[in-house]
Parts: C-alpha cells; structure tokens; sequence
C-alpha cells in the first residue's frame, strides 16, 4: 500500500533520514521504533509531504506521490496525527473533525455547497458516530483547548479519521497517557484494522508496539537497522545494542 | 441631527472595510491591502454613476466585483509570504494602488464643468445622492442595510464548515494542510470574499462623501481596517463594528472637546482597551455571558 524507496532527507548536513527503503501492506499495522531523533518523525512529515525530499520516492498504491502537496495526499486516503498534538484549539471537538471531512469521497458525492456550508446528515452523522468510537460525544460543543490532555491526544486521533483515511501515521500517540487510556488506545487501533485501515505506529511505549505491530522497523541515526516480527526485533542483538542500550540486557 | 447621521453613515462604511480586514484575519493573515481594494471599488463605483450614469446598485455590484477581482490576483503571489513579509507586500500594494490614483486622471466634459478622476486633485462631484433627491437620512438607511446585509453574510458563513476552515487555516496552517485542506486556495478565497466587502464599502464611501482623493487611501485607513477587527476580537462580526463605534464613535467624535488632547488619548485608550482585552472587546466569553443575558438557555 506504501512503499518508501530510498527515501533521504537532509537538513543542512545533518541526514535525519538517509536511504529509508520501507513497505507498508494493506491493512497491516507496522511498528516504527528508534531512539530520540533517528528520524521516526521526519519520516511521517515526509511521508505527508510536510517538506520536500531529498532525494527517493514515496508511492501510495503504486502511484508517485513524492511531489504532491500535503492536502491531495490527505485526499487519496493518508491522514496523520502529530507527536506534539496540534489541534485546532479555538474551534469546538464537533468543528475539528468538521474541517477535516474532506476526503475524496466526500469531494465527489457532495456539491460545493453542501461541503462548504451544509453539512449533510450522513457527514453530520459521521461525525458524531467517530466522537462516540472516542468516547468524546459529550465533549462534542467545549473549545479543543479546554480537553485534558487525553482527551485532546484522543481528539487528534478523531480529527485524522474524519477525513475517512485508508493509511493512517500515528505519531505517538501513548505519550504522556496512563495506563489505562493506553488500554483504550490499544483497543481502538485494533478496532480500526478489523475495518481495513493500514496503521503506521510510531511509539516509544514498548508494550503497546510489541502487542499489536504485525511487523517492526527499527530506525538508527536515520537509517533502517532492522525489521520484522516482534519477535524477531526483541531477539535482534543489533537492535538491543542500538536502542535499547545494554541495561536492557541485565 | 444630521451630525448622527454623518457619523452613523461613517461608522456603517468603516464597518465594511472592518469586516474585509476580519475576514482576512481569520485565516490568521494579516493584510495591509484592504484600504487598496477599497480605493478600486470608490474610484470604479463613482466612474461608473457619474461618467457613464450607472444606477447605484449597479455599479456597487461591480465595484465590489473590481475588489474581488483584484483581491483574489493579488492574493495568489502575496499569500505565498507570510507574517511580516506579507504585511510588507501589502503595504506596498497599497501605496501602489494610492499612487496610481493619485497619477490617475481620466476627465470628461460635461456640459461647460470637466467630470472624472483629475490626479492629485481627486474625483470631486460623485453627486449621485443630491441628484436623486436622496436625503441623509436615506444614505443612512442605504449604507446601514448594505452593513447588515454583509454582517448576516458573514454570521452565516462563521457558523458554516467554511467558517470553521477558516479559523483552523489561522490556529495551525500545518494541522491544516495535514486535514486535507488547501490553504493556498482558503487563503485567497478568505482574501477574495475581504476585496468584495472593501469594494463594496468604497463604493459607497465614494458616494456618501461626494469627492475622493488619493490621500484617503493611505497606510493609516488600512491600518484602521485591521484596527477594528483586532480589537473587536474575532469571535464574530459584532466585535468589528462595536470596536468601529468604539474608535469612529467615541474616541474620533466623542473625545472631540478635548481638542489637542484627543490624539494623545486615543492612542492611549486603544493600548489600554488591548490590555484589558486581549482577545478583543467582544471575545468568546463575553460573547456566551451576552447569549445567556437574552436568551435562557437549558443550563
């Protein structure tokens, strides 16, 4: 479904990404792990089309998507939520998921009218079943910034779904979460790939990569160092040297 | 009497160029050029009833069309900057706008008086008011009907998905693009739909006031175009036009019988009014203390 072929981003010398060949199958859930600052972020930003490459091609469904702006990708079915959340916080929880209901489906069946000012009942309906999946319904009329922190990390995750994606980049989406919401997370993630969409999970909480990653890419200073089951990335001693440092050994 | 209704009508065509600024300013753009588009529709809106004598609501039309137009060609390189840089660009749009009319004279004979724009010296006799009998009174109406016609426009349009798109461009442009939304395309819509409004408002000023010059089109009313709606807050329209009665109204005419002392004042009094609102006269929790104050809701 998405396949990076030597994917190179650099910033000034700095090569946060360096030659990222990667494949994603349709309806999958791949695990993205590595330490701070091997490039797990940039990749989605590429992947997004938030900066130009370098060099290498990002293709989504066999087609080259390498050059188109970040909303058409949106369009053909990527969406993505941000590792420090950004939501938009003087709008209300119904209104960010309003504004992202713009996929391509909707662009076709709706009239420029309906789209931009209506709102028809099936889309309105829509809008209110995700905000039931994320237990936020009855948030549904409070400004985004006035969410606990949870809450908004959930609302981030609502508002990519609007927008009815196919591949969606979770850019970790645990963080700062207890216990229990990391349950409700798992949960949730598993929900949406028994409804076919692919889920590319960038995370540091090991548990929850381990538990439902179908496959693991390890990155390292920008590079692949490694990749397969969960198993297989637990027992990888290159991995255990790289990321997870040689206290894990003990 | 007609002292009100002179500063009831200023106050109706300063809101309109208010509410261009504020569209704009929602998708978090801020755009000196309004006092541009403004100049365009005055100029074209009064070449229009009296060089080719065009009924009024004819030539409004157009002139808030010339606005659009011009807003939305100037839109697509200006909107590619952004922050400083774009104030910069607009500004410069702006002055280039006033210069040409300033250069600008195309002047007809007209029984034994010569009529039309004259360059420096402005466009004089822009009679088309005193000519069809209208009384003040009726300018006022017009001008006011005109300012609820685009306040009722623009409610809608902020409660609509199309308002919400607009506001999230201005909160995060990088959230935005990531929802699937054209930014590019919002922008210049935002600024094409401010250059109508402008357009609009200089028509009418053209009309109300009966001579226009190039010095009125300068940096400081699209300053004041952008003054209102910042200081008004941007949780909805009412908050341009009560910061347009606010400055047209109390600190310009109110404060007049402190002679020298006003200029010192008003600056004064708008840094202190932004201090003791930030978000703006009117922001969003005064807006809901308002809702509550006339409307008994379920809570």
């Amino acid at each position: 479904m998405l396949e990076l072929s030597g994917l190179t981003k650099h910033f000034g010398g700095v090569r946060a990404v360096d030659g990222i060949d990667l494949t994603v199958a349709q309806g999958e859930i791949l695990g993205l792990i590595g330490p701070n600052g091997s490039g797990k972020s940039t990749i989605v930003n590429l992947i997004c089309g938030l900066f130009p490459l370098t060099a290498g091609r990002v293709l989504f469904r066999d087609a080259n998507i390498s050059d188109l702006p970040p909303h058409a990708r949106v369009a053909l079915g990527i969406a993505r939520t941000f590792q420090n959340i950004r939501l938009f916080g003087q709008l209300t929880v119904w209104q960010n998921l309003w504004v992202a209901q713009n996929s391509g489906e909707q662009r076709h069946k709706e009239r420029f009218l309906t789209r931009w000012f209506g709102g028809s009942r099936r889309a309105r309906d829509e809008i209110d079943r995700t905000l039931e999946f994320f237990d936020l319904a009855h948030k549904r009329d409070e400004l985004a910034t006035n969410l606990a922190f949870g809450e908004q990390r959930r609302l981030e995750f609502a508002r990519a779904l609007a927008a009815k994606p196919s591949l969606i980049l979770l850019d970790e989406p645990a963080a700062g979460m207890n216990a229990e919401e990391i349950d409700q997370l798992d949960d949730r993630i598993r929900k949406l790939r028994q409804d076919g969409i692919t889920i590319l999970l960038i995370e540091h909480h090991m548990e929850l990569v381990m538990s439902i990653a179908d496959r693991i890419a390890v990155l390292n200073f920008g590079q692949k160092i490694a990749e397969g089951t969960p198993a297989e990335i637990q027992a990888n001693p290159t991995v255990r040297q790289a990321y997870l440092g040689t206290a894990a050994a003990a | 009497m007609d002292f009100y209704l002179g500063l009831l009508q200023i106050i109706g065509v300063h809101t309109l160029l208010g509410l261009s600024a504020y569209c704009v300013l929602l998708t978090g753009q801020v755009s000196l050029a309004q006092a541009g588009f403004f100049a365009v529709g005055a100029y074209v809106a009064g070449m229009l009833t009296v060089l080719a004598a065009w009924p009024l609501i004819l030539a409004l039309a157009v002139s808030a069309i010339a606005g659009g137009a011009i807003a939305c060609a100037v839109g697509f390189p200006a909107l590619r900057v952004k922050g400083l840089m774009l104030v910069v660009a607009t500004v410069a749009f702006g002055e280039a706008v006033r210069l040409f009319f300033f250069n600008f004279d195309y002047q007809v004979a007209h029984g034994d008086i010569r009529i039309g724009p004259h360059g420096g010296e402005g466009f004089r006799q822009i009679r088309y008011f005193p000519e069809h009998g209208w009384t003040t009174l009726d300018v006022a109406l017009f001008i006011w009907t005109a300012v609820a016609l685009v306040m009722a426009a623009l409610w809608w349009m902020d409660r609509s998905r199309a308002g919400a798109v607009l506001r999230a461009v201005g909160e995060d442009e990088i959230a935005a693009q990531s929802s699937g939304i054209n930014i590019t395309a919002v922008k210049v819509a935002a600024m094409t739909i401010g250059g109508v409004i402008a357009g609009l408002g200089g028509g009418i000023f053209a009309h109300y006031t009966t001579h226009i010059e190039h010095v009125q089109f300068g940096v400081v009313l699209a300053t004041f175009a952008i003054a209102y709606p910042i200081l008004g807050g941007l949780s909805n329209v009412f908050g341009t036009l009560l910061a347009v009665i606010f400055i047209q109204g109390f600190l310009l005419e109110g404060l007049r019988f402190l002679g020298d002392w006003r200029n010192l004042l008003f600056g004064g009094l708008i840094v202190l009014a932004m201090n003791l609102r930030p978000r703006g006269l009117l922001d969003a929790g005064s807006t809901i203390a308002l809702k509550r104050l006339f409307f008994k809701t379920k809570e």
